[in-house]
């Protein structure tokens, strides 16, 4: 009785109906599919694919170079979103534009720009390295890739929050006598956090399975510069769709865990 | 199954090849690799004009470009090819062995084991030929940073990495001990290891990276030609590997179509004498004789050696070199 009368909006049946059916065509089925494709692997075999030493160093690859390009986005998306909500300048809206090319942009199209700038004979290499280090073919190079990728995830993120933040309330925190590290350590930082954490936690699982760009910025080396999802294409050219989709459910698996303690973290931060 | 279906749906949408109506007699889908790509744009054409010659209507030819490998498993997993024309046999083969789309004997249905141009692995230098490269010995030599894709997801690469294990066997006298530590410093000479040989063509000739781009012949030609081939020569080694990129005709996909007359005549007319020609002129080498005697000059002579002949065809190098844990493999792993 109280389910009939608890949704204030009607059509919940409806809602929940075309949510199921539209989460199980595009997630589901494709994800279910690839677990059902590993278990012609028997379990020794399936551990046998991802304790590879070759997939090892790739997934450490992987998911470290991911996570340093969502550290960078964490730190210069913030300052980003704060200057594109906090102040009014000429070119404003041209940057506010600019920030989500990375998405609308082929990502072989960046992975080549970027090749050709920072390979050690493009215009940024070459200064690299005359002070002696390399960027492109290394993994510094991929996570160049993945923070370009990433970028628009926590801006995005943050700008709404931001906006809501009223001035006042850092007005007040400074009548109170908060200087300005403080007002944002105490103030800003507690509100932010939560939405900072989904930008973070959306740009990093994105770097984690991000391809196109990677490919021609990496070098691809095996046991240096070899992504996963590379490794994967490599199964697959060899006909190897089981040992290709034991990758894939080695890296859902791993990106699920790191998503969901995210997710239990920022419960914890909502909730005081 | 299901993962097959889906990464079909990505594929064709990928490639952007529109439905294909219902009777489709009149519409023909060559899947092919990289390369190719001007080749057939000239070659329809001239099939067209020879097809509607003979009476029919004329034939809508679409084609369709990619890595030989990717391209083989679109095929398998439901792009409706009527013919594959790709870089090496073994990616063939494996419409045979996932799927039988094709019977297990196609490469003997077509003259020249189904091959009607060949290519070589030739050198690509910057102008000048700063390093001094002559021969595939030169590439071992220290400071010399060679460029070749990765043989596991290229097959033009598998041509590479064939073409210098042949010239060190010949080398080292079937020395195979001698022939892998040659093979592996060559490798360890190469910085960069793209996965398709157009993104080491980038590399080597927009990136300006490494001394020596291991190319197919019509390619290195075809880079000449093309922006910034001023800066390039092309070096031919005293023997390489004669690459053959055979045709076959998807069976099950033409009898499904009703396109087997059409596919068998496109397939076909690649060895007449202007299917040839047109082969020749797109750098690739003719098999027939009056063609190759006319096109003389523009191809080197060089020993050449096969894939049957050196290597007891594809069906036993591909594992052997290419496969999980095959020799490509150990030249990384041993540390």
């Amino acid at each position: 009785m109280s389910r009939r009368t608890s949704p204030v909006i009607p059509g919940f049946g409806l809602t929940l109906g075309y949510t199921l059916l539209y989460l199980s065509l595009l997630v589901l089925i494709p994800l279910g599919a690839m677990f059902l494709k590993t278990t012609a692997l028997s379990w020794s075999e399936f551990i046998a694919v991802i304790t590879d030493t070759r997939v090892l160093a790739a997934l450490q690859l992987s998911f470290g170079t991911a996570l340093a390009a969502a550290l960078i986005n964490g730190v210069v998306g913030t300052l980003l979103a704060w200057v594109l909500v906090r102040y009014t300048f000429p070119g404003r809206k041209i940057m506010e534009a600019m920030i989500d090319l990375p998405f609308a942009l082929p990502t072989a199209v960046a992975g080549i720009a970027l090749t050709a700038l920072y390979a050690p004979s493009g215009l940024i290499g070459q200064w690299a390295t005359d002070l002696g280090f390399k960027i492109a073919y290394t993994p510094l190079g991929i996570s160049l890739a993945l923070t370009f990728v990433t970028l628009p995830f926590v801006v995005r993120t943050l700008q709404p929050v931001l906006a809501d933040i009223p001035r006042e309330v850092e007005e007040a925190a400074a009548c109170l006598g908060a200087n300005p590290w403080q007002s944002f350590r105490y103030v800003l930082l507690p509100a932010l956090l939560p939405a900072w954490l989904t930008g973070f936690a959306l740009a990093f699982a994105r770097g984690v399975g991000e391809y196109g760009s990677v490919i021609f910025i990496a070098g691809n080396m095996p046991m240096k510069t070899e992504i996963l999802p590379l490794l994967i294409m490599v199964k697959l050219d060899q006909y190897d769709y089981t040992g290709a989709t034991a990758i894939g459910v080695l890296m859902l698996v791993v990106s699920f865990i790191l998503l969901l303690l995210i997710n239990l973290l920022q419960r914890r931060i909502a909730t005081p | 199954m299901s993962l097959r279906r889906f990464t079909l749906a990505a594929l064709t949408s990928a490639l952007m090849v529109g439905s294909l109506p219902a009777s489709a007699a009149t519409e023909l889908l060559n899947v092919s690799y990289d390369p190719t790509r001007e080749l057939y744009v000239e070659y329809n054409q001239a099939f067209n004009r020879y097809w509607q010659s003979k009476g029919h209507e004329a034939v809508k030819v679409q084609q369709s470009h990619g890595g030989s490998g990717k391209q083989a498993r679109s095929v398998i997993d439901g792009l409706r090819a009527d013919v594959v024309t790709l870089a090496l046999a073994s990616d063939i083969d494996a419409l045979y062995q996932n799927g039988k789309l094709i019977p297990e004997n196609w490469q003997s249905r077509l003259p020249n084991a189904s091959t009607p141009y060949t290519s070589t692995i030739v050198f690509l230098v910057r102008k000048g030929n700063p390093k001094g490269i002559k021969d595939w010995d030169d590439l071992v030599k220290p400071g010399v940073e060679v460029i070749t894709p990765n043989p596991k997801t290229s097959g033009g690469a598998r041509w590479n990495f064939l073409g210098a294990w042949a010239y060190a066997q010949k080398k080292f006298a079937n020395d195979e001990a001698k022939t892998r530590a040659f093979v592996t410093q060559l490798y360890k000479q190469v910085p960069v290891l793209d996965t398709g040989a157009r993104g080491s063509t980038i590399t080597f000739v927009n990136n300006k990276i490494g001394d020596v781009l291991l190319a197919w012949e019509n390619e290195a030609f075809l880079a000449l030609k093309e922006e910034g081939g001023d800066n390039l020569q092309i070096v031919v080694p005293s023997l390489s590997i004669l690459a053959e990129p055979p045709v076959t005709v998807v069976d099950k996909n033409v009898d499904r179509k009703g396109t087997r007359e059409l596919a068998e005549a496109y397939l076909n007319y690649l060895y007449s004498e202007e299917g040839q020609r047109i082969a020749a002129k797109n750098f690739y080498r003719p098999r027939n004789a009056k063609v190759a005697a006319e096109f003389a000059k523009q191809f080197p002579t060089l020993e050449l050696v096969t894939i049957d002949g050196a290597f007891g065809g594809w069906k036993s190098a591909q594992p052997k070199f290419f496969g999980d844990g095959g020799i490509f493999d150990q030249i990384y792993r041993a540390k």
